[in-house]
């Protein structure tokens, strides 16, 4: 019995649509094995609740480079408990100040890859927050 | 990206320069490349200011004229925005460079739940001609160019800039603007689109015919490779994407049966200066000698002054690094330097702490004062095309030619860029060299300096334009204000008439011009043609 792939939502919340990032992690996941479904641009928070509980995924990723990172992980974070999501690891990364690290990770966020993170810490955190 | 692929020895003895677009670098060159690429001089370069304007545009080059300089500004309210563009005018700065906030760019009024966050983060929140009439007061419309950022809803942009100026009591005659409108590039690398690729093609043909007709000094758009390349494409792709994404919008008024001659001397470049040095002057030196060819052959352009290469060659965002920012002021001093090699016309540099913000007012100074040195102190005025006659930068630059073409010549092969984009080719292309590129930056095969070689451990954080949700709040109040005080009737009536242009495929932008003077907002009118031609979706792409 094959092992099941891991399922990685990736998805670009808000009006923003500098993409090369979230493209860029994507194809490096999908090179590590990973299966990878990208929301497209200019989605809200719903839209990603709601495309991550259809493909069953076993974590997001948000990529912001607005700024807006704060207000839109916790709009998720609210969100995913509202609708009872568990066992759902979120990741988020983009234009992410240091100073905000805490915050994010206070809100719930369970890693945090500002720009410029190398692919293998991106897939070594998935692949043990998963097997954990 | 941007950088070289170097292949060394164990000695750190390179043995071999593989530059971005594919071509390799010999460690010398002498007279026989020339001989070896078939270099003549007047076929290939041309005197200054002579067909094909390899060397220079203008015969004189800056010494008649210095290259104006248009840091990218605005933020928050219009208010604020008022103040820095008056801030950098005072220091020298000779033409605007407008930043619209996303809701703006995405046709979304302030108060639009989709806007939530957003209003006047990065750059100016714009609902109707009642900001504009704030953000340009008492700066000199016919004095000073503004470029204005925006794309997917330019057409409605140009309509409110129109009517701003008109307002003031300047002619349509002597205003300048030049919306960025390139709508192609914002589906492959920026993503501020909204409508199908079709009709969005289609607006932009509208405000050419309508610029062509009534604005005689605005340049109706500016075609962005910039931000393809921001995206991760190569050099050469930069120019061929650039070059097919300007045919397509070329077509699309000719098929209205114009000729190109009488309008494609309006278009402008948006082009990025960023990477090898040498790969980045011969790319603007092969770019500006092809696009006058084969506007003489593809459309068979005679007028001198209409196959010009023109437009803003800009220091790249991407080549900054939030890593030992400080180094980003040195970076931008050498892109300057690159921009002023090419002959840039126009120019602007992302500020240092661009790899984290917008600018604050301190780093869009340095910016401006990069330029300034440059040209005052360094002496890059004194001759035209001081690279011009290298055997290296002369191979170099046909050798860049030939790889633009190859580029053109599969786009072409597709049918041509609305195609491409449409079926998602380019965009699969451009994420492809990114990833690429990015695998070779954390592998240490390509250099980054503070990056993936000489790190200094901790990352000093840079200072953050502060976003004040005030502003929001006092755009939605005075968003709300005029929808209670304008005439309601007339803007209805001006935006169903605009529905019915949308619809019969007439020119919009007359009908553009009656909403904006009644103070509809850019929401309403954006939402007029979301309803007529409905929304992009992007094609898969993994």
């Amino acid at each position: 019995m094959g092992e099941r792939k891991t399922r990685v939502l990736v998805g670009k919340p808000g009006l923003d649509g500098h993409d090369r990032g979230a493209k860029v992690v994507a194809l490096a996941l999908k090179d590590a094995g990973m299966e990878v479904i990208y929301t497209g641009l200019h989605q809200t928070v719903p839209s990603i609740v709601k495309q991550a509980l259809q493909e069953a995924v076993d974590v997001i990723g948000l990529s912001i480079m607005s700024g807006a990172h704060i207000p839109i992980s916790r709009k998720l974070m609210d969100m995913m408990k509202e609708e009872g999501i568990v066992n759902v690891i979120v990741i988020v990364g983009g234009v992410i100040p240091n100073k905000d690290i805490p915050l994010l990770k206070e809100l719930g966020i369970d890693g945090v890859f500002p720009g410029g993170s190398p692919f293998e810490e991106i897939i070594q955190f998935i692949q043990q927050s998963v097997r954990e | 990206m941007g950088v070289a692929t170097y292949i060394k020895d164990e000695k750190d003895a390179i043995e071999e320069v593989i530059l971005q677009s594919g071509i390799k670098v010999k460690p010398a060159y002498t007279p026989e490349d020339l001989e070896r690429v078939g270099f003549e001089y007047h076929k290939d370069l041309g005197d200054p200011g002579e067909f094909p304007f390899t060397r220079s545009l203008h015969p004189l080059g800056y010494r008649s004229r210095n290259w104006t300089t248009r840091q990218y500004t605005g933020f928050g309210t219009p208010e604020e925005t008022n103040e820095r563009f008056k801030l950098m005018i005072s220091h020298g700065q000779t033409g605007l460079n407008v930043a619209f906030d996303l809701p703006t760019q995405m046709g979304y009024d302030s108060d639009d739940p989709m806007a939530e966050g957003e209003v006047g983060r990065v750059g100016m929140a714009v609902d109707s001609l009642r900001d504009f009439e704030i953000a340009f007061k008492d700066i000199k419309l016919n004095r000073i160019g503004a470029g204005l950022t925006i794309n997917a809803v330019a057409s409605v942009m140009l309509a409110m800039y129109e009517s701003m100026a008109e307002k003031f009591g300047y002619k349509k005659t002597e205003i300048s603007a030049t919306p960025q409108n390139d709508i192609l590039k914002e589906i492959v690398g920026r993503g501020a689109w909204i409508y199908p690729v079709e009709p969005a093609v289609r607006l932009i043909g509208d405000t050419i015919e309508y610029a062509m007709k009534e604005l005689p000094r605005c340049n109706p758009v500016s075609v962005a490779g910039y931000h393809i390349r921001e995206s991760g494409c190569t050099p050469a792709q930069e120019i061929s994407y650039a070059f097919m994404i300007a045919f397509a919008y070329i077509d699309n008024v000719v098929a209205r049966g114009y000729k190109a001659e009488d309008f494609v001397g309006r278009f402008s470049f948006n082009l990025n200066v960023y990477g090898n040095l040498w790969e980045t002057v011969a790319k603007f030196r092969a770019a500006r000698k092809l696009w006058a060819q084969l506007l003489r052959e593809r459309y068979g352009v005679q007028d001198k002054k209409a196959l010009f290469l023109r437009g803003i060659f800009g220091g790249g965002g991407s080549g900054m690094t939030k890593q030992q920012p400080e180094n980003n002021i040195v970076r931008g001093a050498y892109y300057a330097l690159a921009a002023a090699l090419s002959g840039a016309q126009t120019t602007a540099l992302c500020s240092f702490d661009e790899a984290y913000t917008i600018p604050t007012e301190r780093a869009a100074l340095i910016s401006l004062r990069t330029f300034q040195i440059l040209m005052d102190e360094m002496g890059l005025r004194d001759t035209i095309d001081p690279l011009g006659g290298s055997y290296f930068i002369e191979t170099l630059t046909k050798e860049m030619g030939e790889k633009i073409l190859e580029e053109m010549e599969k786009i072409e092969k597709m049918g041509g860029m609305v195609e491409a984009v449409a079926s998602g080719y380019v965009q699969r292309e451009v994420a492809r060299q990114a990833y690429e590129f990015e695998k070779k930056l954390q592998q240490g095969k390509v250099t980054k300096v503070g990056v993936n070689k000489y790190t200094e451990g901790a990352d000093m954080e840079v200072e953050l334009h502060e976003y004040n949700e005030e502003w929001a709040q006092l755009q939605i109040e005075r968003l709300q204000d005029l929808k209670k005080t304008r005439d309601n009737k007339a803007v209805k009536e001006s935006l169903k008439a605009l529905e019915k242009a949308a619809e019969v495929q007439e020119n919009v932008m007359p009908y553009l011009l009656d909403c904006c003077k009644c103070y509809a907002t850019v929401g309403e009118m954006a939402n007029v043609f979301r309803d007529v031609f409905g929304e992009f979706r992007e094609p898969n792409i993994f």
